[in-house]
């Protein structure tokens, strides 16, 4: 059965009717004429206190009694065989209890420097630690390569054995195109622009390694902790390495100290852990320390991005083409295509891309795939173009994002706010030696959700209000917005709402990947109050001597409508529940309406200085003017744009994996030089969050955590070019590279 | 990390009862721990000489004299570095982070071992280990040395404040329990051409009682700057500390040191030469920061660090000069 709403929807104030279809179960989904209590408010998280105090377990905290600490033994050379491997010394050692390899048997193919070749566990991290320096291995060296412009060489090493090229076939879209037909297009263009970006791998960093406690509750069941943003996905992996029902295997992570992608699941660290655990019967600890996770659990990919855009004499894009490749190591997943597909308005995109393999780390998602590189390249490629059209590039802009409402009021709030229009119509015109520039550049994320998450909720006999579900709270702080959804549809406090996350014994809930957790978990949030609150409106009906229709929930209490003085408290309607509590679950179903923006927009504006002189870049602002559906806790969402911001200009200006190009080690494994911002390179960040209102779910939420950090290297990059009247098509944007600029304008000169 | 013992003397005698075979002296542990981490050395015993109270201090009369143990944030927030000893604390505030600064000493500073990456990680067994292959001299080398980088090893380095003192003519004090010795800050640092495996003259049963600056320079100006990647804390890409002493308007005589340039803190006889009994001007600045940079032969891929010194000089002696670098023009 279902019922019809009318809605009010659209963006900011700008409303228009939708009538849609929801399931009789469901509440009428919040929409642009709902003004609510603590729905896209701030609220300041509901276990900030146990952070900031340390009484909050992250899953590196967590000590078990007789708990053994593992140790990985890791190639030190990038391709190999290993021959042979001698433990006896170390497995003599007092505190050793196991060695275990990863390959069954050997000879094991090495293929990146740091791949993991054994684990050691014992009753302290120093004695593992010196078990696996006595361990012996002998390796027979093979030629490697390590960067993507050797690997595509035809007689470079090959990564995989048998292959006959490093190069993956090459994925065009659309798939029957001819790349002839956009090059008439191009070549026909009034303006053009034909340029190479360059990005380089960065890695994930969190501040919480991966890792993992494991313990054997016994022969059938394996309970642990673990770093993750995917609880279920940790957990199946598990359940089917050690061919266990999915009902033996519980996966705990109560608080999590980031991963941006790296930590979705498919580790060999914890089946490592959990195998230790088995073989000896104790718990195992098994966490990553800083320079593993450099090396073996992801990174985002480089890239070399050779795109050619067209437009006419009116600034109307006439085509895009891109032809791209990049390396994700001994994996894939290179792409860049998606804002050149996503962004603008024209028919005739074309794109080409190849993953390059090399003898390097994993590459993993990392907060939104492929995007910050494809932004950085195309939203300069687009500066570059409306710059030779003398256009002004926020209006080359507006003019190719005509038919998205969203950009249009996100472009006039970031002018207004940066003070676009007073800045200085050409680029590199400041006098002195500290120049200063303003930049533009376009986000966009897709909306992503999944299906099937369920949430319970208990309301007990006192009133008291219990949300589980088994969804990890990777730091965006989603446990938050949960209890204010509950407290909004039942008239409670957020802090009046006891929520239970992170645990596979809970309902299904969403792996925090795609920005999709909120969209994800919110509905089913909303639909199991509502039915909680339908249960109690009913008690309180009967007690009342009032109609259920007649009667809602707001401030702790049941009122008559129309007729405040008239309630009972929350309270005393739940003392009358039978039996002393209640269970009712919402469940996260399809979409009532599929929507006609399968994107998420996004704009952000950069101030930045640069000293000619030294090539030093520093960001004086970031405004960032951002949608994400119906925005939840506006805090929590600030939070996420701040963040996005801050790990985009870290992006823009000084992260960077190096591999010796002679050996094909890392050389800067670690927080120091590799470099990451700190406070002090942090700018003043203003950020705006849209109403967008689309009523396609009971809550509307979409996402933001991956938009945030799209644009932010764009945009610092066009601003450098505002400033220094050169383009610097390569990440990061250290002084050296800056000083290589400007020397090149002037060798043309 | 291996295991180790751990002794915490009270008094400067004791040190040297504890400070035999395997061991290591430990100041504020931060350039220490880190390298024993890495296996760069691991000593059978520390000898922390933070308890020792003695060690600490900032006395200036006539010179100024250090304790080894002053901390880096006590130099920085120090009311007594005015004038000449001004770079002193310029130096030490522009170093590592507010937290190390509270824990990092000054002999530890001077003693530190480079930052090269591939001296510090285990994963290298380079020339300055012993081994045969300086990795960074055809490999990742853009934050090498630019001058004297020609005899094995291309480090820079690290140490600011030996950047500082030595433009203040300091002399370290060095005991092993029997003698005494003292040593120009100069002459403490060894190049590779010295000694491969070392940067200092400093014996193992040794310790740094002080470090002085003569009284001499009193009256003199003086300036430090550094240039980073990063603005949260960052290793320099180059740092210049100078010392002026001037006669009206023109150099009477002067100090130009260059640190994160080559495998040692130098002075730059080159700029020092351009400036002394001549008229100072954003010229003349101009011109000695190009001369400081005559020998400078880059490695593949730290070219750009000419130019930043190039800069830095410049700057660096408008600064301590009192001119605004930026009124000079580009
Ligand atoms: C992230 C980071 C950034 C940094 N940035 C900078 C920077 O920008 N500029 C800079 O200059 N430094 C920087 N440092 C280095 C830091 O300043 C030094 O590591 C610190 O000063 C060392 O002092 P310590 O007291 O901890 O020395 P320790 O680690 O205790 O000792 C270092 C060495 O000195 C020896 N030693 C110490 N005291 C004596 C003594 N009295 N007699 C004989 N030998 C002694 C020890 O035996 C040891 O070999 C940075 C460090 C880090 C970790």
């Amino acid at each position: 059965m279902s019922k019809k709403y009318k809605l009010k929807v659209g963006v900011q104030e700008n409303l228009r009717d939708l009538t849609v279809e929801v399931n009789d179960n469901q509440p009428r989904p919040w929409d642009g004429s709902d003004h609510l209590k603590y729905i896209g408010k701030e609220q300041t998280r509901i276990d900030g206190r146990e952070k900031v105090t340390g009484r909050a377990k992250y899953t590196f905290d967590r000590q078990l009694p007789g708990m053994l600490w593992a140790r990985f033994l890791r190639s030190p050379y990038p391709a190999a065989v290993v021959k042979s491997i001698d433990s006896s010394e170390a497995e003599k050692m007092p505190g050793v209890y196991a060695v275990i390899t990863v390959a069954e048997k050997l000879p094991m193919t090495i293929r990146f420097a740091g791949q993991e070749i054994l684990a050691v566990a014992a009753d302290s991290d120093c004695v593992a630690e010196e078990a696996v320096r006595r361990i012996q291995i002998e390796y027979d060296k093979k030629p490697f390569v390590v960067s993507a412009d050797e690997a595509r060489k035809a007689d470079a090493p090959r990564v995989y054995s048998g292959m006959n090229s490093n190069m993956r076939e090459t994925r065009i879209r659309p798939e029957d195109a001819r790349e002839s037909d956009y090059d008439r297009l191009l070549s026909g263009s009034h303006v053009r622009v034909d340029q190479t970006y360059r990005t380089q791998v960065q890695t994930h960093s969190a501040m919480e390694t991966h890792g993992i406690v494991a313990v054997w509750e016994d022969a059938r069941h394996l309970k642990a902790w673990a770093s993750t943003q995917g609880t279920f996905a940790v957990r199946n992996d598990l359940a089917d390495y050690f061919g266990l029902p999915k009902s033996n295997v519980r996966v705990i992570t109560e608080y999590m100290g980031g991963g941006f992608g790296a930590k979705l699941g498919g580790g060999i660290y914890y089946i490592m852990a959990a195998r230790l655990a088995k073989k000896t019967g104790k718990p195992v600890r098994l966490m990553l320390n800083r320079k593993e996770e450099h090396l073996s659990v992801g990174n985002r990919p480089d890239s070399v991005q050779h795109l050619q855009i067209g437009a006419d004499r009116n600034g109307k894009i006439t085509a895009i083409k891109l032809k791209s490749y990049g390396t994700a190591g001994i994996g894939t997943g290179a792409g860049t295509s998606g804002p050149a597909r996503n962004i603008y308005q024209t028919d005739n995109i074309y794109v080409a891309e190849t993953d390059v393999l090399t003898n390097a780390g994993p590459g993993a998602a990392f907060r939104a795939p492929g995007h910050p590189q494809g932004v950085f390249a195309l939203e300069q490629a687009i500066d570059e173009l409306a710059w030779k059209l003398k256009m002004d590039p926020l209006e080359f802009r507006r003019i190719n994002t005509a038919g998205d409402e969203r950009r249009r009021v996100e472009y006039r709030i970031g002018a207004g706010k940066i003070g676009w229009h007073k800045r200085n119509p050409k680029a590199g015109a400041d006098k002195g030696v500290i120049k200063r520039g303003l930049g533009v550049a376009n986000s966009v994320w897709y909306y992503i959700y999944g299906r099937g998450f369920v949430c319970s909720i208990q309301v007990h006999s006192d009133g008291s209000v219990l949300l589980t579900n088994g969804v990890q709270d990777i730091g965006g702080g989603i446990g938050t917005v949960m209890a204010m959804v509950v407290a909004e549809e039942l008239g409670l406090k957020p802090t009046d709402i006891e929520v239970k996350i992170g645990d596979t014994q809970y309902g299904l809930g969403p792996a925090s990947g795609g920005s999709q957790t909120t969209a994800g978990i919110t509905p089913a949030v909303r639909d199991a109050a509502w039915a909680a609150g339908q249960r109690v409106l009913k008690i309180a009906a009967d007690m009342m001597n009032e109609k259920i229709q007649n009667l809602e929930l707001a401030d702790g209490r049941i009122l008559v409508k129309n007729k405040k003085e008239k309630f009972i408290t929350w309270k005393k309607a739940c003392s009358k529940i039978p039996g002393d509590q209640f269970t009712v679950s919402g469940e996260r179903v399809k979409d009532n309406h599929g929507l006609q923006r399968r994107t998420i927009a996004g704009v952000q504006f950069a101030d930045v200085s640069v000293d000619i002189e030294t090539g030093v870049v520093t960001v004086n602002k970031i405004v960032a003017v951002h949608d994400c559906g119906r925005p939840m806790d506006r805090l929590t969402i600030r939070n996420q744009i701040n963040g996005g911001v801050i790990q985009g200009i870290s992006y823009a200006l000084f992260e960077n994996r190096i591999l010796d190009r002679n050996t094909g080690v890392m050389v800067n494994a670690n927080l120091e030089q590799y470099k990451i911002a700190g406070s002090v390179d942090v700018p003043q960040i203003e950020s705006v969050i849209l109403d967008v209102n689309e009523g396609q779910s009971s809550t509307g939420a979409i996402g933001i955590g991956e938009p945030a950090t799209v644009p932010t290297a764009a945009a610092i990059a066009n601003a450098v070019y505002h400033a220094i009247g050169v383009r610097v098509r390569e990440l990061p944007m250290t002084p050296q590279r800056i000083l290589a600029a400007l020397d090149q304008t002037k060798g043309v000169k | 990390m291996r295991k180790f013992e751990y002794a915490m003397p009270r008094s400067v005698d004791e040190v040297f009862q504890y400070l035999e075979n395997n061991a290591a002296v430990k100041a504020g542990g931060i350039d220490l721990l880190d390298r024993m981490k890495e296996y760069e050395i691991s000593p059978g015993r520390l000898v922390n000489i933070n308890g020792i109270e003695a060690l600490r201090y900032i006395k200036n009369g006539n010179g100024l004299r250090l304790g080894p143990s002053v901390t880096l944030a006590e130099l920085a927030a120090s009311k007594k570095l005015t004038g000449a000893w001004r770079v002193i604390a310029l130096a030490a505030a522009g170093a590592a982070t507010p937290q190390i600064r509270n824990i990092a000493t000054l002999a530890g500073n001077l003693c530190q071992r480079p930052r090269c990456w591939y001296f510090r990680s285990a994963d290298f067994h380079c020339t300055r280990k012993g081994g045969d292959t300086c990795f960074a001299l055809d490999g990742e080398n853009q934050y090498h040395a630019i001058i004297g980088n020609s005899d094995g090893c291309v480090i820079v380095h690290p140490s600011a404040m030996a950047t500082a003192l030595l433009a203040l003519d300091a002399v370290i004090v060095i005991e092993n329990g029997k003698d005494s010795r003292t040593v120009a800050l100069a002459d403490f640092y060894m190049t590779p051409a010295q000694d491969i495996q070392r940067e200092t003259v400093l014996q193992a049963d040794e310790l740094i009682t002080e470090i002085s600056v003569p009284g001499t320079m009193q009256g003199w100006k003086s300036h430090y700057n550094k240039l980073k990647e990063k603005q949260a804390f960052d290793w320099p890409l180059a740092e210049v500390a100078v010392a002026l002493q001037m006669d009206g308007k023109r150099v009477k005589d002067v100090r130009v040191v260059l640190g994160a340039a080559a495998p040692v803190p130098m002075r730059s006889e080159l700029a020092e030469m351009v400036l002394k009994n001549s008229v100072l001007t954003h010229e003349l600045a101009r011109t000695a920061a190009g001369e400081a940079m005559e020998n400078a032969e880059p490695l593949s891929e730290n070219g750009y660090k000419v130019r930043i010194f190039k800069t830095m000089i410049y700057r660096t002696l408008c600064h301590a000069a009192g001119m605004d670098p930026f009124a000079g023009g580009v």
